[in-house]
């Protein structure tokens, strides 16, 4: 039962500025044991992980390794102990092979590939995995690319592996090969630590479980004496329900109709394969998928951002003007009133569209892009200048007027809570859920037809994520057509009226939100990559 | 007058792959050093002051250290260059475009102002020119062969002789493969226990003792002791710089490229008949090519013509 202690942690803290990211940190791993360390977004996980693989130095406390005391200032020393990070960005060099990256900053042994590339393959064998060493890194896919960076620590004699967010980017498929691999190494005699914040994986792969909240561990428990509940509870510090608020879609109407969409990309690959489907005005549409399906560029390709191949079509139906009233929208903008009353007007092509284009023919599109800081936000402009980029076509004058952007910045603030010192704050320097709500906020405001969102919540804490639901689901009360791209498939379950199955480009399957199983989403999700790998893994 | 030409552009393409294979180790640590004709004239300014003083000191007894001395203290101080380069950008974090071009007229000016101090005594230095030429002095009964590859003073060689021992060690050892990593993706090479900062300091200051060997062989030998316009090496600078590019980033087929750069930059003075303008129209052929290069290895796309993916971007290893 109680195996011997590998590493123990005493007292740690560290702190970023103001920020305390781990306070007064006890814990231990044991040797042949699997330790999940579980907590919310921000709760230190990764801060702490780091601070054990020398990236990090702890400001108060001390580390244990075998019962001996060390300081762990660099990855090298990190090393020196046997302990191995698989980090959630996987650091490799693109243009080297798998066998030069696994090799990098092994000292002591002659540089010599044939040897390395023969030493990989024993070890793979030994531990279940598929590995090519002379393979280029900017030829492989994530997973073989995570399994690159587990033979790199292996290959330094790592007896402490830590592996962050390790299954955040792979099918269930491959899940459930990394779970199998993970558990020969512990048998094997190894400790491992997967920092994580499903669930379901730590129940499945761990033997205990060590739960953080907002830098502070809470406990560590036996995961054969625990349940989901209970973890849930000291995860979050109380009850937390995924209630979100759901009411059922009124006066839905066509407002996109998308047909035969195709999108190759530069390298040649079909990124998009004939996607066909049709949003709906008061919806939300939520769009589920394995991450890089192509779900990043159907959202480009409807805001006029990627051009997709010929004979596609994206046509835009635009609202009736009664039931723009009907939501109590400000008709500030000119194109309502020269519209006719209650006639259903024909669509409108958006395809070969520029966004400006489509700003122009009166169509207020609103993208929340996946990246906020690089394709929605100017980190080092402050919130005024943000909401700028959005108006700065308005007005005559050859000056831009600052007041409305002003006064719009600090409604945002006020009603989204955002925790700033000030309007004139550089965005860069807020907290991923602020930059969120400042960004969803500005797109809101431009009281949007359609409304697309991609992975609005990504790194947000619960509290912020309810925010962002909440905004959502108004939109959607005020008759928007609401397109989500989300990743987790509780929240798509919850909140979603209609959720479509992409899976490598193709539209495997749209399924009501309201009745659809989870493992009906996960199996649509993999349908067509798996189709795809069979004659490729044989 | 083929063999004269090709003599000719084999001796001025030391300029060049000093140059250039200095900044390709630089580069390869992922520091754009547009320093590099600061550093030249820095190096060949130091290089010439201290062969002035030191036919001073010893006189021309021992023809041997008065080439090895300044080769050595050019080295130093294109290192030292080097090395104010890189605790501005490695240290400091500073804008690595603009520190470089910082260098580049802080060098000038400084070699400007060092080289006024020996103004007046070039003519001591231009006599000791006669000992950075003519290495074998079997040339001229071996005819063309003999011309083309024997005739050359000792830097040529030696420029060679650096561009594949680079080449070599980038891509065959173990050194190699860490500082293509820092260059490539620092983070992966932080994570992987190699000294970012170390190699990133080396790289430099190694690359920038190599470029400034290209400065002492072009005054002491090319020029044959002379410098009178002080932007003259300028020019020299940017078109290493160039023919980074030009070469992919790879030492060995710098050889070339230098080769390629020197015939097209004194191709003008083998063409009769030519007006000024026509002149300075091939000498900018140099920079046609390489954005001819730029063009097909853009389209191409390839992976393996690319620079080293973090060139230019400074490694903070706790940003968030």
């Amino acid at each position: 039962m109680d195996k011997p202690i590998a590493i123990q942690l005493k007292n740690i803290t560290k702190t970023f500025g103001e920020v305390i990211a781990n306070k007064n940190v006890d814990m231990d791993v044991r040797k042949g044991e699997i330790l999940s360390v579980l907590g919310e977004n921000g709760s230190g996980k990764t801060t702490l992980m780091n601070m054990i693989a020398g990236i990090y130095y702890p400001d108060e406390g001390q580390i244990y390794i075998d019962g001996e005391e060390v300081s762990i200032r660099s990855p090298k020393d990190a090393f020196r102990y046997k302990i191995g990070m698989i980090h959630q960005h996987f650091k490799l060099v693109d243009v080297f092979s798998a066998a030069q990256n696994i090799v990098l900053g092994v000292r002591g042994e002659k540089y010599n590939l044939k040897e390395v590339n023969a030493r990989v393959r024993e070890m793979s064998e030994k531990y279940g995995f598929h590995i090519d060493p002379k393979k280029k890194i900017h030829e492989m896919s994530v997973s073989e690319k995570q399994t690159v960076e587990i033979v790199k620590v292996l290959y330094r004699g790592a007896d402490i592996l830590i592996l962050d967010e390790p299954t955040a980017v792979l099918t269930p498929q491959e899940i459930d090969k990394l779970f199998a691999v993970l558990r020969t190494m512990r048998d094997d005699g190894k400790s491992i630590i997967i920092i994580t914040h499903k669930l379901n994986e730590v129940m499945a792969i761990s033997d205990r479980v060590a739960v953080l909240r907002k830098g502070e561990h809470i406990a560590t428990v036996e995961t054969a004496n625990t349940t989901e509940q209970e973890l849930t509870e000291m995860m979050v510090g109380k009850k937390v329900s995924l209630n979100i608020d759901r009411p059922m879609p009124v006066n839905c109407r066509k407002r996109l109709e998308v047909r035969n969409l195709t999108f190759i990309n530069n390298e040649g690959i079909r990124i998009l394969d004939d996607v066909n489907f049709d949003a709906f005005s008061g919806e939300i549409l939520g769009i589920a998928g394995i991450a890089g399906s192509g779900q990043r560029e159907l959202l480009e390709s409807i805001a006029g951002l990627q051009i997709p191949t010929e004979g596609a079509s994206i046509e835009y139906y635009p609202p009736e003007k009664s039931q723009t009233e009907e939501s109590g929208q400000e008709s500030e903008e000119e194109f309502f009133k020269e519209e006719n009353v209650g006639e259903i007007p024909a669509g409108e092509q958006l395809i070969g569209k520029s966004p400006l284009q489509i700003r122009e023919m009166g169509i207020r599109l609103s993208f929340v892009p996946e990246d906020r800081l690089g394709m929605g936000l100017v980190g080092n402009m402050d919130i005024i200048d943000n909401m700028m980029l959005r108006s700065y076509r308005k007005g005559h004058s050859i000056f831009l007027d600052r007041k409305g952007p002003e006064n719009l910045a600090e409604k945002i603030i006020k009603s989204l809570e955002v925790s700033t010192p000030s309007a004139k704050t550089p965005v860069r320097r807020l907290s991923g859920g602020n930059v969120q709500k400042v960004l969803v906020g500005r797109e809101i405001a431009a009281s949007p037809t359609v409304l697309l969102a991609a992975y609005p919540v990504r790194g947000l804490d619960i509290n912020s994520s309810y925010t962002i639901y909440n905004l959502l689901t108004e939109q959607k009360k005020k008759g928007v057509c609401v397109i989500f791209v989300g990743e987790d498939l509780d929240v798509l379950l919850e909140l979603c009226d209609r959720i479509m199955v992409i899976g490598s480009g193709r539209i495997t399957g749209i399924l009501d939100g309201r009745t659809a199983k989870k493992e009906e989403i996960g199996l649509l999700m993999v349908k067509n990559q798996r189709e795809e790998r069979e004659d490729y893994e044989e | 007058m083929f063999v004269k030409f090709l003599t000719s552009a084999i001796r001025i393409s030391a300029i060049f792959l000093f140059g250039s294979t200095g900044e390709i180790i630089t580069e390869k640590s992922g520091h754009l050093n547009l320093g590099v004709p600061g550093v030249m004239s820095v190096g060949a300014a130091v290089g010439c002051l201290s062969e002035y003083y030191l036919i001073k000191s010893i006189g021309t007894s021992v023809p041997f250290l008065l080439v090895l001395v300044p080769l050595i203290v050019t080295f130093l101080a294109g290192a030292a260059m080097g090395a104010l380069y890189s605790f501005l950008t490695v240290t400091l974090r500073a804008n690595q475009n603009v520190t470089g071009l910082a260098m580049t007229t802080f060098g000038v000016g400084l070699a400007g102002h060092l080289i006024n101090l020996i103004k007046a005594k070039m003519a001591v230095i231009a006599r000791a020119s006669k000992y950075y030429t003519n290495l074998f002095p079997v040339d001229d009964k071996l005819g063309w062969f003999g011309e083309i590859f024997l005739s050359h003073g000792i830097l040529v060689y030696l420029a060679i002789i650096v561009a594949v021992a680079a080449q070599l060690i980038l891509n065959r050892t173990r050194i190699g493969l860490h500082l293509r990593a820092v260059g490539e993706n620092p983070a992966t090479a932080d994570a992987a226990g190699i000294n970012v900062s170390r190699y990133k300091y080396l790289a430099t200051c190694i690359g920038c003792g190599i470029s400034g060997l290209g400065g002492l062989f072009c005054i002491m030998d090319y020029m044959g002791g002379n410098w009178d316009d002080v932007h003259f090496l300028e020019g020299f600078g940017w078109l290493s710089i160039a023919l980074v590019i030009f070469t992919l980033w790879r030492p060995a087929l710098a050889i070339l490229g230098s080769i390629i750069f020197g015939g097209l930059y004194i191709a003008s003075s083998y063409i009769s008949g030519i007006t000024f303008a026509q002149i300075e129209l091939i000498k900018a052929l140099p920079y046609v090519v390489t954005i001819i290069v730029l063009i097909v290895t853009s389209i191409l796309n390839s992976k393996e013509t690319q620079p080293p993916a973090s060139l230019g971007l400074n490694y903070f290893r706790e940003e968030r």
